[in-house]
């Protein structure tokens, strides 16, 4: 589960502008309850250094004064968080029934074969990695897709609104 | 066309920001309820209303806050269930974004009606846009003194949070809702105790969806038995309807209960009819965990009577020949779609969002996966289907939470309704991954307008 690679010999270090809004979520819960900000506090680790590594992991268990695996099990249970990095731009398609019926399986082909990566891997470039996600409760919309750690939402995707995404998405990436 | 209660002034431009929405009477129902009303009271108007619970389990809202226990000197809380994943629904997306401040104001009537001082609204970690809207129209509703210290003078306090999830399906079930956010596991609780009793860090807590609590606001505008003439029976008030799949014109509807089916589905008003010209093969009416319905038997009764928008006429029939309201999350089928292929990808999904404490749940919706995935791929056997049907009776009933309800019974309603598909799958398998089955003889039996 927790792969012992060079990235995850990587020390983690959380700036003061970090450790500040880990402040003001655990405030949201009673005394001693602040476990409660753990899954925001993933978010804004993974927003920060876009996945979760055992370093940084370990480092919120220290904050929150829990133990390491009550952070992994929450980790690796959460279908959000990434165990390993991702590209720059995680491109995640809804392939749930109801897209399915608009064409979400033709635009993850389209998607698979536009950036010459399979489901979960990473392009050369390091700008992308993409994967088949469940419902995101959009369904009147689709096919749709999301991209992390905004979660900006793309409706009614075709190839040619996919390729438009990808094409502004590389310019933004290169700069 | 019929009275909105919720989305009235959905289209207003800039009703997302407090003023706007203020100006439309917006936070009328918070003066009413805190001003001139006991929190007894206003449980009282939601008992009256017949308010149902809109997240999919239809249980009265009313009744569920009157079981809060009330012990001295111990915290209770109201959490809000936005956790929307129930492939087919996406309503709560479209309230919380576009009329924001409807669900703080009924987080806000709620949470008096309760004795709650602190609430969450437990949102779907993948709408983080609707969650940077929520946080935006709460910080207005308190700098404007409806939220905080002493909400308008009247000695009643309350702080409102957003809490994101972590990407869950299983978090819609309320106790695992509750376990997500006291930041662990989604894994759902056995009960008794409920929530009411010990929910929220073992406090007593209601977990109500975003519209049960958005449905607070006009009831106590207009009063609970005003509300209850909305609608038809027991279903009263109005619902929020997510149209998607192959109709013409997707999205979200609010009709008034007992609407007929079909007027809904090909009134130019709602879904405006099938996309492309082509013919309705099937619907699933609630979303994916109801049973899926041949179009002849969800327009009409197996009694041959119109079919109604409503939780009764929905489940006319029972399992055999019924389905249910759930959620409202709507998906039509055109006369192209695989119903095998479709029951596949949502036990696919059921598989992949079960939290795996149960056996049966956690063994048999991978196993029921594998079973269609070799069907729909040509490489299945005309046993299948009674293997299938027997492993969704061993998971329906068998497990701590309704999720293994929810995967059984697509699986079993696809089966008893279009085995003839699923048999041709098998018999004419080489045939079946280059084109499919067809409308068949459960073809909507309407005449299909050019």
């Amino acid at each position: 589960m927790l792969r012992v690679d060079d990235a995850q010999a990587v020390p983690v270090e959380f700036s003061s502008e970090l450790i500040t809004k880990f402040d003001d979520v655990v405030s949201r819960y009673p005394e001693g309850k602040q476990k409660s900000a753990l899954l925001p506090i993933l978010h804004l680790v993974q927003a920060e250094y876009g996945w979760l590594s055992a370093p940084a992991m370990d480092k919120v268990a220290d904050y929150l004064k829990i133990k390491d695996i009550e952070v992994y099990e929450v980790a690796t249970f959460y279908s959000m968080y990434f165990m390993r990095p991702q590209g720059k731009y995680v491109l995640e398609v809804c392939r749930t029934g109801p897209c399915c019926l608009v064409g979400a399986e033709k635009i993850m082909d389209y998607i698979e074969n536009k950036l010459g990566v399979k489901e979960g891997e990473v392009t050369p470039d390091g700008l992308f990695s993409w994967r088949g996600v469940e419902c995101l409760a959009a369904c009147g919309f689709g096919p749709v897709l999301q991209i992390g750690p905004e979660y900006t939402f793309y409706e009614n995707l075709t190839e040619a609104s996919v390729d438009n995404l990808i094409g502004d998405l590389k310019r933004k990436g290169n700069n | 066309m019929a009275r909105k209660l919720l989305l009235e002034h959905i289209n207003v431009p800039g009703i997302n920001t407090f003023d706007v929405y203020r100006s439309k009477g917006g936070y009328a129902a918070v003066e009413k309820a805190l001003k001139t009303l006991t929190p007894e009271e206003v449980v009282e108007e939601v008992k009256k209303s017949g308010l149902r619970g809109r997240g999919g389990a239809g249980f009265p809202t009313g009744m569920k806050w009157s079981f809060l226990a009330k012990p001295e000197g111990v915290a209770r809380y109201l959490v809000c269930n936005a956790d929307e994943s129930e492939p087919g629904t996406f309503k709560d997306r479209y309230l919380m974004t576009y009329i924001p401040h409807l669900l703080i104001e009924g987080m806000i009537v709620a949470s008096f009606a309760l004795g709650a001082k602190t609430s969450y609204i437990y949102v779907r970690g993948e709408m983080m846009p609707q969650i940077r809207i929520l946080e935006k129209a709460i910080a207005e509703a308190k700098a404007k003194g409806f939220l905080g210290k002493n909400i308008l003078g009247t000695g009643y306090d309350l702080e409102l949070y957003v809490q994101p999830g972590g990407g869950a399906y299983i978090c819609g079930e309320e106790t695992a809702l509750l376990e997500s956010l006291e930041g662990k596991r989604g894994n759902p609780r056995i009960k008794p105790p409920f929530p009411a009793i010990a929910g929220l860090y073992g406090c007593p807590t209601v977990v109500n969806n975003v519209e049960s609590i958005a449905a607070v606001v006009p009831i106590i505008n207009e009063g609970g038995e005003e509300y209850a003439k909305v609608g038809i029976g027991r279903s009263t008030g109005t619902k929020l309807i997510s149209a998607g799949g192959n109709v013409k014109k997707p999205g979200v509807f609010e009709i008034d209960l007992g609407l007929p089916v079909e007027e809904f589905l090909y009134s130019d008003e709602y879904c405006g009819g099938i996309a492309n010209g082509k013919r309705l093969k099937a619907v699933v009416a609630g979303g994916s965990s109801v049973p899926i319905l041949p179009a002849n038997l969800f327009l009409k009764t197996i009694n041959n009577e119109p079919r109604l928008m409503s939780y009764e006429s929905l489940a006319d029939g029972g399992f055999a020949t019924g389905t249910m309201m759930g959620s409202g999350g709507f998906i039509a089928f055109d006369e192209d779609q695989c119903i095998v292929r479709n029951t596949w990808n949502f036990t696919r999904f059921y598989h992949h969002e079960s939290c795996g404490q149960c056996s049966p749940c956690r063994e048999g919706t991978g196993w029921m996966e594998k079973v269609l995935h070799r069907l729909e791929h040509g490489h299945g056997s005309l046993s299948d289907m009674d293997l299938l049907v027997d492993v969704s009776k061993k998971i329906e009933g068998n497990t701590i939470c309704p999720l293994g309800d929810a995967a059984a019974w697509p699986v079993a309603s696809a089966i008893r309704h279009f085995r003839d598909e699923f048999e041709w799958h098998v018999t004419n398998s080489a045939e079946a991954v280059t084109r499919n089955y067809g409308i068949a003889h459960y073809a909507d039996p309407l005449t299909v307008t050019a």
